[in-house]
């Protein structure tokens, strides 16, 4: 037997207890989602009606069967609030996700093209904020654009505005949050493909008369678009279910999916209606959760 | 023959901007915190008065000290189970519910936070535990496994396995190899990390909200409600004393990944 096979079995063995552990923390808890999902709102500790006891035999499990209700699903579906709330969510989580790539893109493509030893130096820079807490750099932005911030101070000061310009409790406010604390999770997938990009590619291609936009869209981009596939996905799935960011820096006329579910919860102690939406939140956003598990699987365990 | 260099303007101001972006914003929450004037926007001369005033303010400082409890604690067990994890998947070869098992590691990492918290808040419920201090503990250690198995096994999978065939032809059975050759070698990824899983978890704020119970509020919990109230000065030294202690971390941990990593190195030229 090979030392490769005979090392795999302790190896095995080592999966015990991770395994058992999100068995037991991350899978089993959907059970309960979805189980309280289905059961009706009650002003009760905790604010629900049990559908399930186990301990009270096969005729209370039958009239439990007979009480789950689709009563909550059937409420999100007709009232207007978590529809728009579902549309807001997969807009906003769109358009971020466009902006990010936009504004990505350029800087990863810069970093692929530093000499090897600055773009170690620059990764570090770029990976550096994403430790600093996310909230701090929400309320960092919050310092600055609020109505006597520093940016209407700057405007007002160059004379390009005449009056301080709202900018909390607006979209672009919220943009510029998702924008800055996504950051790092779309610049680095791309440059790890850019990165990995042989340069003799493009310049083969110059070489040949091609323009440098034709270079780019012709031979440099096509080949990012694992990068790109990566740095969406990675993004746009949790933009999706925000809460702080848009409950920050947005209005709080129109709200995204995660806010309803956070306002649900605490708010109205609706539990019942917030797991539904978190059902219905996990389903929307299931077929990326699989492309992303695949992409990460490919990445991590065949060579790299 | 490369061309010297590559750089257009373009690429340099696409980054000179990038990093502006990145950088100012918290710089300028820095300064701030040292503003003497009790108006945020008006500068009033340096002064460390919002940093007196958060010493002492005990609901804070009590609610930092719960949240550094949880986050030493979270990191530790999620670093051991996350490296198990990352052993059994980069070495394991093939086993059953493996598929399961690298699906349930990977989807918590783009998971809404909203929807980790929630369930995991309806399974502590179910269970009638006592929602505190061990509750986010738990929560958080589920969280951040998954972000150390990720960063362990990508290290394991750029490791020359031969290494470890080597030390096992030599005599040492699978346990020994590991211990005396694998570890050693990723032992900066470990660090690496457990420092991520510190500071994800000092981060938090969705998934301790709705899994933590009255009276044990963490950190961010606390900074929340009172930044949704409007920003206060004092505030800006909190987050300034955050940035510094993970700023500090941050250096400990290089600088110990550097010893180890080069004494990795004169072990085995890679």
């Amino acid at each position: 037997m090979s030392a490769r096979r005979i090392f795999a079995r302790p190896a095995r063995f080592a999966a015990i207890a991770p395994y058992v552990w999100m068995v037991l923390f991350f899978l089993v808890p959907f059970a309960f989602v979805l189980k309280i999902s289905l059961s009706q709102t009650a002003i009760a500790q905790p604010p629900y009606e049990p559908v399930f006891d186990l301990t009270a035999g096969w005729d209370a499990l039958k009239a439990g069967f007979a009480a789950l209700s689709i009563d909550n699903f059937r409420l999100l579906f007709s009232d207007d609030l978590y529809v728009f709330a579902y549309v807001r969510s997969l807009t906003v989580a769109v358009t971020s996700t466009v902006l990010l790539l936009l504004v990505g893109y350029p800087i990863a493509y810069g970093m692929a093209r530093l000499p090897k030893r600055w773009q170690a130096v620059a990764m570090v820079l770029v990976i550096v904020p994403f430790w600093t807490s996310f909230l701090i750099r929400i309320y960092a932005w919050i310092n600055i654009l609020q109505h006597d911030g520093l940016l209407n101070q700057i405007l007002l000061a160059l004379h390009l505005v005449s009056q301080p310009v709202v900018w909390l409790s607006t979209d672009s406010a919220m943009y510029i949050g998702i924008v800055y604390s996504y950051f790092p999770f779309m610049i680095l997938p791309l440059y790890a493909t850019l990165a990995k990009m042989e340069p003799v590619l493009e310049e083969a291609a110059s070489d040949l008369g091609a323009p440098p936009w034709q270079v780019f869209w012709l031979v440099t981009f096509p080949l990012s678009l694992p990068g790109v596939g990566a740095g969406v996905l990675l993004c746009f799935i949790p933009i999706v279910g925000e809460f702080v960011i848009p409950d920050l820096l947005a209005g709080s006329n129109s709200l995204m999916i995660g806010q309803t579910l956070w306002l649900e919860f605490f708010t109205n102690k609706d539990w019942p209606v917030a797991s539904a939406a978190a059902i219905v939140l996990l389903v929307v956003l299931l077929v990326p959760l699989l492309l992303y598990e695949r992409l990460q699987k490919r990445q991590l365990e065949q060579g790299r | 023959m490369r061309k010297v260099s590559r750089l257009s303007r373009f690429n340099i101001a696409s980054l000179a901007l990038g990093l502006a972006f990145l950088y100012l914003p918290i710089l300028i929450l820095v300064i701030y915190s040292f503003n003497g004037s009790r108006l945020v926007t008006v500068w009033g001369g340096w002064s460390l008065r919002w940093y007196h005033e958060f010493f002492n303010d005990r609901a804070m400082i009590e609610a930092a000290w719960m949240s550094f409890r949880v986050a030493a604690s979270s990191a530790t067990i999620a670093t051991l189970l996350g490296t198990l994890a990352a052993v059994a998947l980069s070495r394991g070869e093939r086993f059953r519910g493996r598929t399961l098992f690298s699906g349930m590691l990977y989807a918590p990492l783009v998971m809404p936070e909203v929807i980790t918290g929630l369930s995991l808040l309806l399974l502590f419920v179910a269970l009638n535990a006592e929602r505190g201090f061990w509750t986010v503990t738990i929560a958080h250690t589920t969280l951040t496994m998954c972000f150390v198995a990720v960063v362990v096994q990508s290290r394991l999978g750029s490791l020359d396995r031969s290494l470890e065939e080597a030390a096992m032809e030599l005599g040492c059975d699978p346990v020994r190899a590991f211990l005396s050759v694998t570890l050693p070698l990723i032992a900066p990824a470990i660090v690496a990390g457990w420092m991520l899983a510190f500071t994800l978890s000092l981060d938090d704020l969705v998934i301790a909200s709705f899994t933590t119970g009255p009276g044990s509020a963490t950190l961010p919990i606390r900074i929340y409600s009172e930044v949704r109230l409007g920003v206060k000065p004092e505030i800006n030294a909190i987050c300034t004393l955050v940035i510094a202690l993970i700023a500090a971390v941050i250096v400990i941990a290089s600088l110990a990944s550097k010893l180890s990593s080069s004494q990795g190195e004169s072990a085995a030229p890679l």
